[in-house]
């Protein structure tokens, strides 16, 4: 910071012997010799933090950073699962101290209250309502609030929340805006906001707590399963992602995605999706010392339409086919498995993209008939890119006489063409390429290919000729 | 005494594979009566084939092959409308990739058909596995490249299995591949041969040179020329090649008149 070195965070040994945060390390050494620096390392405190606040993911789903060094839990509803409030602070505050972080935590009722607490004084718990009472004290600072707003609140003689408390709003939020109103009324507990959670809410979840801590999922997965269908049951839903969370004793977390075609609450078919999922994986999951909560959560659901019978008794097989697709996306990624989707275009390697069959409920229809006057025009193979070919052939637009390819001579005994395909010039961002003409070329010994010259014969350029695909 | 003697022979039955004699109903043919007769009646479904291109360069010339032959086994089902292809990611720097509006024109519908795209053999005999076993669909495609350890008499056989308890007829395409031993029920030798020109000497219809190398259930070693007609989807004769070796082309002036060019 500026030209000196300062120091960040001292520790408790330091702060009593009179260093300050900010203090230059001149100043530092010189009042103590003997020293220990160590170079501030943000990026590793933020990992730590993310790994903190993975480990709060074991209390509720809603957890926020809150840089540099706290987090926001909302335990709204959570916290009967864990013997009251009480219960669960002092459950979180053992398992952090035993890891070796110093904690503050407190409870409120609105985010902002709970972290100006947590900061700047010392309370437990807050009850209901009475957040206006505990915050009385704290100083102005506690409104998390730029400097100079604190230095000229301070000049004003409003030193603490409970001077500010009692002053008008109006008057205070001509003088120094609405944004110091707004913090103020969330701070007394007269507004509240939610907090933006890190990982994205589940639809509905189910997990099983261990008392001794287990390396062995299947059985707990088997289990959970079971109880997500039923969930789901009720509610009359299926579910299209899945996530199995699991927490080791040391407080990380591994975490399991499952994705399906179509909306399923079949415990068996889930079952065997998390099978494929966990053979799938590289290494087998590293248990440490043995997890104590494993977790399956359905991300995203949606409504569940009972099967109908079809007219022509074709929906056992789509189903079928839909679970094969499942299963393999389970196994190689949901990328590995698509389908065809038609585009309208004329440039050949645009004219169909893939799409992961998984998202596509129903084939892409579209698709041009066989030329009933002649054979194919198009080829079965396609190279992309195009692969650069030397061609000798007659000026200005015949087709080859002969070509090498691969380091391989054709002689051409039969051909086609040209067929002039233009780069489409309404495309202001795809305009790249010059004019091709297309040519179906067959050697002596019967093998076809499809053959382009790009661009045209002028003054100046001199065309290529590429190979772009080999018919049947 | 007795009943354990027929108890014992009906387990027994029970348990040996299911006979590649001739089934009613359970054979496609090629469209061509003189090889559907060859083959006696036509290739079995719900059993596995092996495609293998004579070269490098018959690559495309065998993928047709058994896109033809998907679709012939696909008609005579019935049941089954879909089709799964596995082929190996990398190998599309060598084959080129599959081209939807190609297969389309071929007589293939892209619509039906869902690509499996993985990095290795061993992965592509494990997609092909588990499509084999999907009773819905109507053919799988399973190509990997090259030979390969894992690609031996256990894994066909396992193909093999799948495909008869399932009735999913399931095509071997080897590009790259040396001919080895393997459970297939037949095995095929496709090159490219040169097709009956339209006018004006264009390329005409896909025409293939298939050899029938190996028939667990018949005479092999026979070969066929057959072009695909891609209106009615089937094979049919291929017009016989004339007798000069090559043709030249009426358009060639004794004396050049215009320029040629070398580019490239």
């Amino acid at each position: 910071m500026g030209n000196a070195l300062r120091l960040a965070a001292p520790g408790r040994e330091a702060l009593a012997l009179g260093i300050s945060p900010g203090l230059t390390l001149a100043d530092a050494r010189a009042r103590i010799p003997d020293l220990q620096v160590v170079e501030m390392d943000p990026a590793a405190d933020q990992r730590l933090l993310e790994r903190l606040a993975d480990f709060c993911d074991r209390y509720t789903p809603m957890v926020a950073l809150d840089p540099p060094h706290g987090l926001v839990l909302d335990i709204s509803g959570c916290a009967h699962l864990f013997d009251g409030e009480v219960g669960l602070r002092n459950s979180l505050l053992a398992r952090l101290e035993s890891a070796g972080i110093e904690t503050r935590a407190t409870v409120a009722g609105t985010p902002q209250a709970a972290r100006a607490l947590a900061r700047f004084a010392d309370i437990d718990i807050v009850p209901c309502g009475s957040e206006a009472h505990a915050v009385d004290g704290l100083p102005v600072a506690a409104l998390d609030i730029d400097r100079e707003s604190v230095v000229a609140l301070t000049r004003a003689g409003l030193k603490t929340v409970g001077d500010l408390a009692m002053r008008p709003r109006s008057a205070l939020a001509a003088r120094f805006g609405s944004a110091l109103t707004a913090r103020l009324a969330r701070l007394l507990g007269e507004e509240d906001t939610r907090i933006s959670p890190r990982r994205p809410l589940p639809a509905c979840m189910v997990e099983r707590r261990f008392a001794e801590p287990v390396t062995w999922v299947e059985e707990a997965l088997e289990a959970l399963s079971g109880e997500v269908g039923r969930l789901l049951e009720t509610r009359g839903e299926g579910g299209r992602a899945f996530e199995a969370a699991f927490f080791r004793t040391d407080g990380k977390v591994l975490r399991l995605g499952l994705e399906t075609g179509r909306p399923t609450r079949d415990a068996k078919s889930l079952m065997r999706l998390f099978r494929e999922r966990l053979d799938s994986l590289a290494d087998p999951l590293d248990a440490g010392f043995g997890f104590d909560l494993i977790r399956l959560s359905a991300m995203r659901t949606e409504a569940f339409a009972p099967a109908q019978a079809s007219l022509d008794g074709r929906q056992a097989e789509e189903e079928e086919v839909a679970e094969l697709v499942d299963r393999l996306g389970a196994r190689f990624g949901v990328e590995a498995v698509t389908r065809f989707v038609p585009v309208d275009t004329h440039v050949p390697e645009r004219a169909a993209y893939m799409v992961p069959a998984a998202d596509l409920p129903r084939a892409a229809h579209g698709w041009q008939k066989p030329d009933p006057d002649g054979p194919a025009t198009r080829p079965i193979h396609l190279f992309d890119p195009p692969q650069p070919i030397e061609a000798l052939a007659e000026v200005p637009d015949g087709p080859p006489l002969r070509f090498r390819w691969r380091r391989v001579l054709h002689e051409i005994a039969r051909a086609e063409g040209p067929e002039r395909i233009a780069p489409e010039w309404w495309r202001h961002d795809r305009c790249d390429g010059l004019t091709r003409d297309y040519y179906r070329l067959e050697d002596a010994a019967g093998r076809r290919f499809w053959v382009f010259r790009e661009g045209l014969f002028t003054e100046e350029t001199t065309p290529r000729w590429f190979m772009h695909g080999v018919f049947a | 005494m007795e009943e354990t003697l027929n108890l014992l022979r009906r387990r027994l039955s029970a348990l040996e594979p299911a006979s590649i004699g001739r089934r009613e109903g359970e054979v496609f043919g090629l469209g061509l009566t003189a090889l559907d007769d060859a083959l006696g009646g036509g290739l079995a479904r719900a059993s596995l084939h092996e495609i293998l291109p004579a070269t490098q360069a018959d690559a495309g010339a065998a993928a047709g092959f058994a896109a033809g032959l998907a679709l012939r086994a696909m008609a005579a089902a019935g049941s089954g409308q879909d089709m799964v292809w596995v082929r190996q990611t990398h190998a599309e720097r060598e084959t080129g990739r599959l081209h939807a509006p190609g297969l389309a024109a071929f007589g293939l519908d892209p619509a039906r058909l869902i690509l499996v795209g993985v990095r290795d053999v061993v992965e592509v005999l494990r997609a092909g596995v588990e499509a084999a076993r999907c009773a819905g669909l109507g053919a799988v495609i399973i190509e990997p490249w090259g030979s390969h350890r894992a690609l031996d008499l256990t894994a066909t056989r396992r193909l093999g299995l799948a495909a008869e308890k399932s009735g999913v007829t399931v095509f071997l395409l080897r590009p790259g591949a040396f001919e080895e031993a393997g459970a297939a029920l037949t095995r095929w030798r496709v090159s490219a041969c040169p097709s009956t020109p339209l006018a004006a000497n264009a390329p005409g219809h896909p025409a293939f040179d298939v050899t029938l190398l190996r028939h667990r259930a018949g005479p092999a070693g026979l070969g066929w020329r057959l072009e695909w007609d891609h209106e009615q989807h089937r094979f049919r004769q291929a017009a016989p090649l004339s007798g000069a070796v090559v043709s030249v082309p009426a358009r060639r002036p004794a004396a050049a008149r215009r320029p040629l060019a070398r580019t490239g």
